[in-house]
């Protein structure tokens, strides 16, 4: 029976499947976004390069870029201390800190914003006053990018081999010695994966800082203030910027990965 | 690595010192402010036309969005990993995409092509079709927004249970859809359900590009994370009581979402060890 062997050859999911799949991603993501590219070009280079070097601009760039840079850096640090306790570490209740690490990823961000405000605002409990500085947004960002270098280094942790270490100790190594020369090398990838997606959610987050960064020009607040005003081609610039930056680092990261899955 | 009491101590204390403040301090103030005028006042607050319009709403856009993006995803990991066509890896690297632009770029992308001058947007004016400024732009930024989360969950799954059922299944006469629904489906079943969370988690909480395609109508285009955002712009207590308020019924409801992505994390962790 033909018919039965041609059931029996099973098709694979072929151009269509990868069609429809495009088409959906061109409609909803692909065209949207080089709209912005040709709205930031519209009026000519000249325009364009205005729109991302005058001051206000500038500023913003700096902000954004800076507080990306000293999130990822106190997350890296900080992320790899939580993951370190979580793994090597027993003490009750540990399994419900290790649930809680993905509260930021749950907790929709303008709640989070709400919460800082409520803390560190006008009539703090605590009687920090950060909100509408810079620190806020550091502390904020903090908050949003919790998972990511704490999520990267675990499953690597909890791969690791001690036998190593425990040789390095016998061989007279100090625990500081044997972290440096062994344990961080293993874990190098996983943090500076874990600290560039912090970064790039850094550089574009807004849910949680349009309640609390006040007078600090972030780029997604000066951009959303660009929408407001209808100054579309200053918004699409400064947005051109931006999506060129997280374009390379997510590329970036890819090669990254590769590079660490074939060695 | 031996490590000595007294260290493992100190970094105990300042991972959890570190999480408690960052974590779970604000959390507690927030219950505190929401409730600080009794139960009955924050439940009037959550009860307002306003906030039950504005519950609804978020709650049908994540209805739209979330099945949207898990057929998507299913179809597109099935295609990524079992599939032949080319072209494959660019689609693969695009998939990320949402995951690294700003959801301000996305609001202002999607203006550009669905508003009323946008290239898509005058046709769809035309006809009568609003799209920027209600209800389907809303959509279209959340589910741009949350496009990769089941994917990226499935994928995996897919390359670990492996391709040897499925050609047994299609070796014994089962068609694409039988081996599909039977086969394929039941393996990858906890990876869709944890995608699915996060997309619900996300679809939930999204601000930022719903803000920008939102008109800001109360009752008509606000979502819960709005109603958020405007009480708190308002000033005055009352405003203030009630953005907490609507602040704690987002929490709770992206709380319930955590514990069924812990649930379903252990679940999943557990499968896959055997």
């Amino acid at each position: 029976m033909p018919r039965a062997r041609r059931r029996a050859g099973r098709s694979r999911p072929g151009g269509l499947g990868l069609g429809i799949a495009t088409l959906y991603m061109s409609l909803i993501v692909l065209i949207p976004l080089a709209a912005v590219a040709v709205k930031a070009v519209s009026s000519g280079l000249g325009t364009f390069w205005d729109s991302v070097t005058n001051s206000v601009a500038l500023d913003a760039l700096a902000i954004t870029l800076g507080a990306g840079l000293i999130v990822a850096a106190i997350g890296a640090v900080m992320g790899t201390l939580v993951a370190w306790v979580l793994v090597r570490d027993t003490f009750p209740g540990k399994r419900f800190l290790n649930a809680l690490i993905d509260l930021p990823f749950a907790l929709p961000t303008i709640v989070a914003g709400l919460t800082l405000l409520a803390l560190y605002g006008p009539g703090s409990p605590v009687g920090i006053h950060l909100a509408f500085t810079r620190a806020i947004v550091i502390v904020a960002l903090l908050f949003v990018t919790l998972p990511f270098v704490v999520r990267s280094v675990q499953p690597v942790l909890i791969e690791l081999d001690t036998e190593v270490e425990d040789a390095a100790a016998s061989l007279g190594a100090s625990n500081a010695v044997t972290f440096r020369r062994i344990v961080l090398p293993a874990l190098r990838p996983a943090i500076v994966s874990g600290a560039a997606l912090a970064f790039a959610r850094s550089v574009g987050e807004i849910g949680t800082l349009v309640l609390i960064a006040g007078k600090v020009q972030i780029a997604s607040i000066v951009i959303y203030a660009d929408i407001e005003s209808d100054a579309t081609q200053a918004a699409a610039g400064l947005s051109l910027v931006l999506l060129v930056i997280s374009l390379a680092i997510l590329f970036s990261l890819r090669r990254y990965g590769r590079v660490r899955i074939a060695h | 690595m031996r490590i000595s009491a007294r260290t493992t101590w100190s970094l105990r204390a300042v991972a959890l010192v570190y999480l408690a403040l960052l974590l779970l301090l604000p959390l507690g103030v927030v219950f505190e402010r929401t409730f600080a005028h009794g139960i009955a006042t924050a439940w009037s607050y959550v009860t307002t036309p306003a906030a039950i319009s504005a519950f609804w709403l978020t709650v049908v856009i994540a209805a739209i969005a979330v099945p949207l993006n898990t057929i998507f995803g299913v179809g597109c990991a099935l295609v990524l990993v079992r599939g032949r066509a080319r072209g494959r890896a660019l689609l693969d690297a695009l998939i990320d995409l949402p995951f690294a632009v700003s959801p301000v770029i996305v609001g202002l992308a999607l203006i550009l092509v669905y508003g009323q001058s946008g290239w898509f947007g005058r046709w769809f004016a035309d006809h009568g079709i609003r799209i920027i400024f209600a209800t389907p732009g809303m959509v279209l930024a959340t589910v741009f927004v949350s496009i990769p989360f089941v994917v990226r969950e499935v994928a995996p799954v897919l390359i670990e249970v492996g391709e040897e059922q499925e050609q047994a299944a299609a070796t014994l006469g089962a068609s694409n859809w039988q081996t599909f629904w039977r086969v394929t489906l039941p393996a990858i079943r906890w990876g869709v359900a944890y995608g699915v969370v996060l997309t619900t988690a996300r679809s939930l909480g999204e601000i930022g590009a719903v803000l920008v395609v939102s008109s800001n109508v109360l009752g008509s285009t606000v979502t819960l994370p709005l109603l958020v955002y405007d009480r708190d712009q308002q000033v005055g207590s009352a405003a203030s009581t009630g953005a907490y308020a609507a602040a704690t019924e987002l929490a709770v409801m992206s709380l319930a979402v955590l514990l069924v992505m812990t649930l379903l994390g252990s679940r999943k962790a557990s499968t896959a060890t055997r």
